[in-house]
């Protein structure tokens, strides 16, 4: 990098709850590294300097879920050359999504004392259902390493080493044991998108499914098979939408469907 | 008294943790079965007391439940979700370093040092799993360097089997219950009445050697003879089969079956199978770079021919599938294996029905579809 300009990073929000922004805080070792490698130009959370764009790389947290946001990221959009978006919200629409399925109104009434001050789409949706998308990295939150990962392949112009088969291959390469087959654990492993290294499996509970759908997910069959292990119906629903509940959910049923 | 090759050697159990300080002593790092997270797994051990003592497991498909014995049996159980092949083909390893320079880069290769092992418990299904990777890895034209050193300091001590699962079928796959060859030294576990010894056979001038250190004596004719009795009923146990006759060209005829479809509807396409197989090595080979850009590594780990970028061409994947994927596994294994390797891919072990989520067997899915009777082969 010496001698040529450092590209300039931006870190955006919207409907989040900032936790993937924060693990680029997070990477307390690497952060010096990270900022001789290219200008951190507008990361509100960490600094109120501003830089202004356009930027070389934009990292988008969070969902669509007022007009406004829908606005602003065409904005962000034009103003940046790479965009990645971090997180469930921004990939899939993140835990907001379950609005997806219900009437918002009714949410607004329950929740607000004041609910014509509130002003907000029906739905909460993903960026790549808003503007063209470069990357998408899963999770809720991301993992550290995936995000540096990420910025170490845009840096050296490389493809990044982020795999998107099941999360069973990673409780395997650790030798974890699987507790779907010796706890009846309605796991979500066999269909979530890898990137965590299997975290919950190693503490001997089930995948949530924090990182969204695997590549060709089969929902239909795993979903028999939880009936067959004596889970519920409603817990079944229940544990398909949480994380990543929309429109992973949709596009997994159509996915059975084909 | 000298032992031979031919000779059939009682070492009593009392007597059985000498011999892991004998491998201790020649430098021998000791694997061995062990209890941990539910299940009996393949780790590293000091002594005799982290052998699963008085347990045994319960399998069926999609599913394995650790239960106490009646006894203490160190190996009253059968193959769990770890094979060998996590020592000898490592899931992860770093291949070589790259140091970027005035010319262009300079690349370091990784020097790797190679634990030697004593494998403890090895059964005969695991002894042919092990035969078909060294054919594998160290017989064809490309020597596999990392899994060639390993293999080559291992020591093996063998198991028979005294029972066999509900999801063993090695009996049909000519691979077992009663191990055959390629160990150092091969137990059985004998228990009658008060009495609780192993009758061991020498496969080495190592195992000769190893058993030299360890307090024994000269098998009586009815100890042998209740050794042999354990295979018979392992045998006797088996759950599963698979018919073989034809197995290779009948997987090939019905390439179109019906019944892959119907699988496809099932799996999961998770990769588990493949992971737990102990013939199963593909590996997949990820370069990363330091963020200056300076430094770089490239490493290997295993892949599965489950997921979309195992067969990855440029534009997109050739097996798109979830049938694709599922037909090129099972008939690699049991047909295209042969016309690769020379023998069958499969030893029976049954890992692959037992770690299954979604339990899909494949001993039933061979009898659908290489049943020629059954033309819309769904039942």
């Amino acid at each position: 990098m010496a001698g040529t300009k450092k590209p300039k990073l931006a870190v955006w929000k919207f409907a989040s709850c900032d936790g993937c922004q924060l693990t680029l805080l997070d990477c307390e070792d690497e952060l010096l590294a990270i900022t001789e490698a290219i200008e951190i130009a507008y990361f509100p959370e960490a600094t109120r300097n501003v830089v202004e764009g356009p930027y070389d790389l934009s990292l988008v947290e969070g969902s669509i879920t007022t007009e406004h946001d829908a606005q602003r990221i065409h904005e962000i959009r034009r103003n940046s050359k790479f965009l990645i978006t971090i997180g469930a919200c921004a990939t899939t629409g993140g835990i907001q999504a379950l609005r997806n399925l219900q009437n918002v109104d009714d949410f607004v009434r329950i929740v607000y004392a004041h609910p014509e001050y509130i002003s907000t789409l029906e739905t909460s949706t993903a960026i790549s259902q808003h503007v063209k998308v470069d990357f998408e990295l899963r999770g809720c939150p991301i993992n550290k390493e995936q995000l540096l990962e990420v910025i170490n392949a845009y840096l050296n112009k490389r493809k990044p080493n982020v795999s998107s088969h099941s999360v069973c291959m990673e409780c395997k390469l650790r030798g974890t044991v699987c507790v779907m087959v010796t706890k009846k654990a309605p796991c979500l492993g066999p269909i979530t998108h890898a990137g965590c290294k299997a975290l919950c499996p190693a503490y001997n509970r089930g995948c949530f499914g924090c990182f969204g759908a695997k590549e060709t997910p089969n929902v239909a069959s795993i979903s028999k098979w939880y009936a067959h292990l004596g889970v519920e119906q409603s817990e079944i629903s229940r544990i398909l939408n949480t994380f990543n509940a929309y429109p992973d959910c949709e596009s997994k049923e159509e996915e059975c469907e084909r | 008294m000298s032992i031979s090759f031919s000779s059939q050697i009682v070492i009593e159990y009392q007597h059985f943790d000498q011999l892991f300080a004998a491998l201790s002593e020649l430098g021998y790092k000791i694997a061995a079965p062990t209890v941990r997270e539910g299940a009996i797994v393949y780790d590293e051990v000091t002594s005799v007391h982290e052998l699963p003592c008085g347990w045994t497991d319960v399998q069926n498909a999609g599913g394995y439940e650790l239960q106490k014995r009646a006894d203490n049996a160190l190996f009253g159980y059968n193959v769990g979700p770890h094979s060998w092949k996590k020592f000898l083909h490592p899931p992860s390893l770093k291949l070589w370093e790259a140091q970027k320079n005035e010319q262009g880069f300079e690349i370091c290769p990784e020097v790797n040092e190679v634990p030697r092992y004593a494998f403890i418990g090895v059964r005969s299904c695991e002894l042919h799993a092990i035969k078909i990777q060294d054919r594998v890895f160290m017989e064809g034209p490309y020597v596999d360097s990392t899994y060639e050193k390993r293999r080559k300091e291992s020591f093996i001590v063998a198991v028979n089997c005294g029972q066999a699962g509900e999801t063993c079928f090695c009996s049909s796959m000519n691979t077992g219950p009663q191990v055959s060859e390629g160990f150092d030294l091969a137990l059985s576990e004998v228990m009658e009445e008060e009495k609780h010894y192993f009758v061991v056979s020498v496969g080495s001038i190592e195992g000769q050697a190893l058993l030299e250190k360890i307090v024994h004596r000269e098998a009586r004719a009815e100890e042998i003879q209740l050794a042999m009795d354990t295979v018979d009923e392992a045998r006797e146990q088996m759950g599963r089969s698979v018919d073989t006759f034809n197995i290779q060209s009948l997987l090939i005829d019905n390439h179109d079956h019906a019944r892959w479809e119907e699988v496809a509807e099932r799996c999961l396409s998770c990769g588990n199978c493949t992971m737990v197989c102990p013939t199963c090595f593909c590996t997949a080979v990820e370069d990363v770079t330091d963020l200056t850009g300076e430094k770089a590594q490239r490493v290997r780990r295993w892949d599965s021919c489950f997921t979309m970028d195992f067969s990855y061409l440029h534009g997109g994947s050739v097996r798109s599938s979830v049938k694709s994927r599922y037909r090129q596994w099972l008939t690699h294994k049991f047909s295209t294996w042969i016309d690769q390797f020379g023998s069958s891919g499969c030893v029976g072990c049954g890992r692959c029905i037992t770690w299954c989520p979604v339990g899909i067997d494949v001993t039933e899915e061979i009898t659908h579809i290489c049943d020629k009777d059954k033309n819309d082969g769904i039942t």
